[in-house]
């Protein structure tokens, strides 16, 4: 880790102007990309009715998050009355700390992870390996991009940017890799992970869906790998936002097919499993403790905002990403935050600062492709709007309030406005000169684009005298 | 882009509808409500209530974006202020040039004759904000001599975005460079649109590339004989 700051919005313009430009890399997204609208919209179309659909899940959702207090006390009850420890960690530091103490307590040396973007929004790997503790990711992305040296790229698809040929040789860097054929990439790791999960002291998941009415969670994955980091080590944390509440066990039945379609175009993801606390008495497999930690880091003020809070609905599953075209076209490491695309935009200045990351709303056409496909119907990019809005009356940027104040006195004033019309066309005419230079006000459009000269008439013009024409025609 | 109010008010004549425009219009207010500048867009948008408040009759808007301005987001701006009401019976009243064709006049034909092959560009706010996506193909399939062939990604937003095509210019480039080349991937001559901001970042960086592709606002194809 640097120590030099990373200021946010200079790092996005410059994360994603880099990979705007670069045409192979934005190329290989969006093939990919192509290929997941292909499958989800195969897939939906296996539904009765998707909108009911997401009606429905949205309302559940809506039902979670208008219950929260409520709900997650039932579940923190049914979790220990199941023996299971709960911890409520009010920011990262605290659950970073807890985690800590209970591997120190453990004795562990060995952690193994399944995919979980809660311990990422902590950053709890680079805390455990700088305390000494040996952590793998074993979701094969996460596993890849760990290997790298990387965050994920995308939090459902964490190693979506790389090729096959650059896996390869971020294996070969572990040990010899024969190929570079995604049946060989995944039996290199494989091999490497099956001892990590032997010898690991401690399992740490996320959770995709805590059931209040039972205390269980559910965990949704397609290798298998969660149910090993579960279920093998004697001691389980599961890490979890507080929004991740369901008010019942039959909630899943709706909402798991529909995190499976959006999230990846499949029916039902491979393995859904439920646990529902640690080794009882007389039984075989499992855990001997399982602790919980509930993690708010911000939730509780975006769940005090009665215009956005309706994002905390989020079932993570990535689609919004999927279709974005900003996304398509940065790439997810550009973001610089846990959670990308329009709901990273969206939940980030709620988590970690509306100034310093107001940046993410205004990187928008607003095009609305991410709040039309959401299975749980998250309004978001309005809600890029209002946290416009929000960070303009709380510190409106100097130059562009000297220009807003200019377009409202301008255009409440039509004879000031009509008055602008032979003043722009003159204005045009003499910025002839500079026009493309970094001198002419419209560098930044005319650098990549022309834009189209001043009419000779303007259609108010046209109009008027067509008016007059008539009057006189009478 | 005169040319677009112009063929508008041809179109409806031909009709036989007259036009009237009201002379102390400005704009919608937009950039500002976008760029987070409320108290500045609603300002704009009261000259935009006054200058058609001595009217009751439908306001027709040939672009998707600022038709969504009123309809959709003035009741926001607008909200718990004295003239609410006022701003949602505007938007009641205000359509999109091709929905107020085809929905309310009832007219798919209108006699227009243009023989080239075009594809139709779908602008966000129109498509999601308003949901057209039928009336202005309807009134394309109409038209003699045009054939119309559907670029893969027509729904793809063109990147212009207003203040965003020139705050981050590198990516509303590249999002305008996939749709130029999705458009011209259907073999099409022209790309049509019914948001003139989308065609002027379309046509932009099409211009800019030397791209063999023209653009033309729906009303312009409709009026054409």
């Amino acid at each position: 880790m640097s120590e030099t700051k990373i200021i946010p919005l200079q790092q996005f313009k410059h994360d994603s102007a880099e990979v705007a430009a670069d045409g192979d890399r934005r190329e290989f997204l969006r093939t990919a990309l192509g290929g997941y609208m292909n499958t989800r919209t195969a897939t939906q179309h296996g539904y009765q009715d998707w909108e009911a659909a997401r009606s429905g899940a949205a309302e559940i959702k809506w039902e979670a998050i208008d219950r929260l207090p409520e709900l997650l006390e039932q579940f923190e009850a049914n979790l220990i009355k199941n023996g299971t420890k709960v911890f409520w960690a009010s920011d990262e530091e605290e659950a970073r700390q807890y985690i800590l103490g209970i591997l120190r307590e453990k004795n562990a040396k060995h952690v193994i992870k399944s995919k979980t973007m809660t311990s990422e929004e902590i950053h709890l790997n680079s805390l455990l390996e700088a305390e000494g503790f040996d952590v793998v990711e074993s979701d094969l992305g996460e596993y890849i991009v760990q290997q790298n040296k990387e965050a994920p790229y995308h939090f459902v698809f964490p190693c979506m940017h790389l090729k096959r040929a650059e896996i390869k040789a971020i294996f070969e860097k572990i040990a010899a890799c024969p190929s570079d054929d995604p049946e060989a990439l995944t039996m290199f790791a494989r091999q490497q992970l099956r001892e990590k999960y032997l010898r690991a002291d401690v399992g740490i998941s996320g959770g995709n869906f805590g059931i209040a009415e039972t205390g269980h969670i559910a965990i949704t994955e397609n290798e298998g790998n969660a149910r090993l980091t579960c279920a093998m080590p004697k001691v389980h944390i599961a890490i979890m936002g507080i929004e991740k509440m369901l008010p019942r066990l039959s909630d899943l039945s709706l909402l798991q097919p529909m995190l499976g379609t959006a999230g990846a175009g499949q029916r039902i993801t491979c393995y859904n499993s439920i646990y529902g606390g640690p080794k009882k008495p007389g039984e075989t497999d499992g855990p001997e403790e399982m602790h919980v930690v509930l993690l708010d880091n911000g939730r509780t003020t975006l769940l005090a905002d009665p215009e956005q809070r309706d994002a905390l609905r989020c079932i993570r599953c990535g689609a919004c990403l999927n279709v974005c075209p900003i996304f398509k076209n940065i790439g997810g490491h550009s973001y610089g935050t846990t959670y990308q695309g329009p709901i990273g935009a969206v939940i980030t200045p709620h988590y970690k600062g509306l100034q310093e990351f107001k940046h993410l709303a205004y990187a928008s056409s607003l095009c609305g492709a991410c709040t039309e496909t959401c299975p749980v119907k998250i309004d978001l990019h309005h809600h890029l709007l209002r946290i416009r809005r929000n960070s303009v009356s709380e510190h409106p940027p100097l130059m562009e309030k000297v220009a807003m104040k200019g377009f409202a006195f301008a255009f409440t004033r039509p004879w000031l406005y009509h008055l602008g019309t032979p003043l722009a066309r003159l204005g045009h005419w003499l910025s002839k000169p500079i026009q493309g230079t970094k001198l002419d006000p419209g560098y930044l459009w005319r650098k990549t684009r022309t834009l189209p000269d001043m009419p000779k008439e303007s259609f108010h013009e046209w109009f008027e005298k067509r008016e007059q024409q008539k009057k006189a025609g009478k | 882009m005169p040319q677009v109010g112009v063929s508008v008010v041809e179109v409806f004549e031909r009709l036989g509808h007259s036009v009237d425009y009201p002379r102390n219009q400005t704009c919608c207010g937009q950039p500002a409500f976008n760029g987070g500048f409320h108290p500045e867009a609603r300002e704009v948008a009261a000259t935009f209530l006054n200058a058609f408040r001595d009217s009751r009759d439908p306001v027709v808007v040939p672009s998707g974006s600022c038709a969504a301005m009123v309809k959709v987001f003035y009741p926001e701006l607008f909200a718990g202020t004295a003239r609410e009401a006022e701003a949602k019976a505007l938007g009641a009243r205000t359509w999109e040039f091709s929905t107020f064709i085809v929905e309310q006049l009832g007219v798919t034909d209108l006699g227009a004759t243009f023989a080239k092959k075009v594809t139709f560009h779908d602008g966000c706010h129109g498509l999601r904000e308003l949901g057209i996506q039928s009336a202005p193909r309807r009134l394309l399939e109409k038209v003699r001599g045009l054939q119309l062939a559907e670029m893969k990604e027509c729904a793809t937003c063109c990147g212009f975005g207003g203040s965003f095509a020139v705050k981050y210019a590198p990516i509303s480039t590249a999002m305008a460079e996939v749709k130029c080349k999705s458009a011209y991937a259907s073999g099409a001559e022209v790309i049509v649109s019914n948001d003139p901001s989308c065609l002027m970042q379309i046509n932009g960086y099409a211009e800019k590339q030397g791209m063999p592709i023209q653009c033309l606002h729906l009303a312009e194809v409709l009026n054409s004989r």
